[in-house]
């Protein structure tokens, strides 16, 4: 039997989990929300997490009724991230193993997200869906590694949301996400964006500047003239963000098809944040209805960035053998999922 | 008649048609449920016709590819010439990976062929050893281009180098055994492109913003 406690904090969720071989004892989470119109900067998120996170770590005990004494391995949020807030998380991570005499692993974030899915979904050997404010992958298993086979080639869809939400200063509670999904359900007039299917890859940043232009066309740069439809009529933020999400999970749900007639997959698996968002999950599952295959989805409590996914691929890395010296007790703000060897068994390859 | 399906891909399904008496290959486009209904019409006119004008761009400029017959966009068909002793190269690189000879000699004709299409402006957009041919039963061979319902016509520099990155990415994840393959390429993709050095250097910020994406988890 192996405990283990997992620290996460590499964007502007803090949030610390326990797991017992797979069984979530405890799972907390604060977030870093600001106003309307701004995003999350380095500096106040990782002050954010220093000042959250000894009373997480006090909750999570209390709600797992476990004593550090009983915890076998400490792991925490090796990266990507942003730099400061993995900081501030990593230096109470190695604090408290230090304090606690345990071992310390450190755990790639695309990882933990893509072992929670699979632990709470049981999806065997399916293709990976990772969608979050950072990352946007599309990822399969061969040979000891999850391999990348699609990707943004620049910005993250989650950052094209969020950075969307701060245009039209909609609320960043709980996250700018969610409340583009309740407005896009309200949607109904479609507004054609560009549509950038590159291969596997998808591309947001175009689509990112033109939603801004039809939103704002009074902001559109000097250089660009403006439509007599622009002038006419403003859209509304429901069509708007309807518009957005439709253009941008069919490119999703595009690539994906494509990785998973590559390898041969009958199975979906959607991680990350922008994975609990039901109209993504809704148009995947129409696309695995028609091909045969199963769609798996986790709801907020897995998909958005947490500790016990850190605690449960910390768990996975423990027990098939990995060790860190503290001196490899780092963090980095680059750490691609391709990476990672992984030595535990994933699926029937 | 019956069709015989010869691929299902993600989009389309290939069969064995007739056009005007002609044996001809009819790809037809799937209608998407899962986007909206709009969306998906548009997708599959603008594909049908990237298919149409790529293929005729790449004939006019020496590049074998499939002679279009007819495009046909309420029943999402093109008829179009088919390749009956085919293969695909990536069915071929895997056959031959230990001849180190004609691995030489099939990256030759892929630079040689990206570098040909890159110098006319033509963007294929899926850029894989699927969606290259060869038929072998020559002594030599011609590559033949396919498969070009991504593809677009473009001057810039970005869209060549995204090109780029694309093959890059698909030669990484369908030959991971044969590292080689690119760089090879990219010798050869030199020799017929007059501009490439441009080019090459966009491809290398493409593939730079690619690394330094992985910013925030």
């Amino acid at each position: 039997m192996v405990i283990a406690i997992g620290f996460e904090g590499s964007a502007n969720k803090i949030g610390i989990g326990i797991i017992r071989d797979g069984e979530v004892l405890a799972n907390v989470r604060k977030t870093y929300i600001t106003p309307p119109g701004s995003g999350f900067l380095p500096k106040e998120t990782a002050e954010h997490h220093r000042n959250q996170v000894l009373g997480l770590i006090r909750e999570a005990l209390d709600v797992s009724k476990i004593y550090p004494n009983e915890i076998d391995v400490v792991c925490y949020t090796k990266g990507p991230g942003m730099a400061p807030p993995l900081l501030a998380v990593a230096i109470v991570a190695r604090t408290i193993a230090q304090l606690w005499n345990k071992p310390i692993l450190g755990v790639n974030h695309c990882i933990g997200h893509i072992e929670m899915g699979r632990l709470i979904t049981g999806a065997q050997n399916p293709t990976v869906l990772y969608v979050s404010g950072g990352n946007t992958q599309v990822i399969a298993y061969s040979n000891k590694r999850y391999r990348i086979f699609g990707e943004t080639i620049d910005i993250a869809i989650g950052n094209c949301l969020d950075r969307f939400a701060r245009v039209i200063k909609i609320s960043n509670d709980p996250s700018p996400g969610y409340n583009i999904e309740q407005l896009a359900k309200k949607g109904k007039k479609y507004y054609t964006l560009p549509y950038a299917v590159k291969g596997m890859d998808v591309s947001f940043s175009g689509i990112l500047s033109e939603i801004g232009r039809k939103a704002l066309p009074q902001k559109a740069t000097k250089k660009r003239k403006l439509d007599q439809e622009d002038v006419n009529e403003l859209p509304s933020h429901e069509d708007l963000c309807y518009s957005l999400q439709e253009t941008i999970f069919a490119m999703l749900v595009e690539i994906t098809e494509r990785a998973m007639a590559h390898c041969g997959s009958n199975e979906v698996l959607i991680v990350g944040g922008v994975g609990c968002n039901e109209r993504l999950q809704e148009m995947m599952g129409i696309m695995c209805e028609e091909r045969g295959a199963k769609l798996f989805a986790t709801d907020e409590r897995f998909c958005i960035d947490n500790g016990i996914m850190i605690a449960h691929a910390g768990y996975e890395m423990f027990r098939t053998g990995t060790r860190m010296k503290w001196n490899d007790a780092t963090i980095t703000q680059r750490f691609r999922t391709d990476e990672v060897e992984i030595n535990w068994e994933v699926g029937k390859v | 008649m019956t069709e015989i399906v010869l691929k299902q891909g993600a989009e389309a399904k290939l069969y064995i048609g007739n056009y005007n008496g002609t044996i001809c290959l009819v790809k037809e486009r799937f209608v998407k449920n899962y986007r909206l209904p709009e969306l998906d019409k548009t997708l599959s006119k603008q594909r049908i016709k990237a298919e149409q004008k790529s293929a005729k761009r790449c004939k006019d400029c020496g590049i074998k590819a499939p002679k279009i017959f007819h495009a046909d966009f309420k029943e999402r068909k093109v008829y179009m010439e088919y390749f009956d002793k085919a293969i695909t190269v990536k069915d071929y690189i895997i056959e031959i990976q230990k001849d180190e000879e004609q691995i030489k000699l099939i990256c030759q004709r892929i630079g040689n062929v990206v570098g040909k299409m890159h110098e006319n402006n033509i963007i294929h957009g899926d850029l894989t050893t699927s969606n290259m041919l060869i038929d072998k039963n020559e002594n030599d061979y011609e590559l033949i281009m396919i498969d070009f319902g991504l593809s677009s016509y473009s001057t810039s520099n970005e869209d060549k180098g995204v090109d780029l990155y694309v093959l890059e990415r698909a030669l990484i994840s369908t030959h991971s055994n044969l590292p080689q393959l690119f760089d090879e390429i990219i010798v050869h993709y030199k020799e017929s492109y007059q501009a490439s050095d441009e080019t090459i250097k966009r491809f290398e910020e493409v593939r730079a913003r690619g690394r330094k994406r992985t910013m925030i988890g």
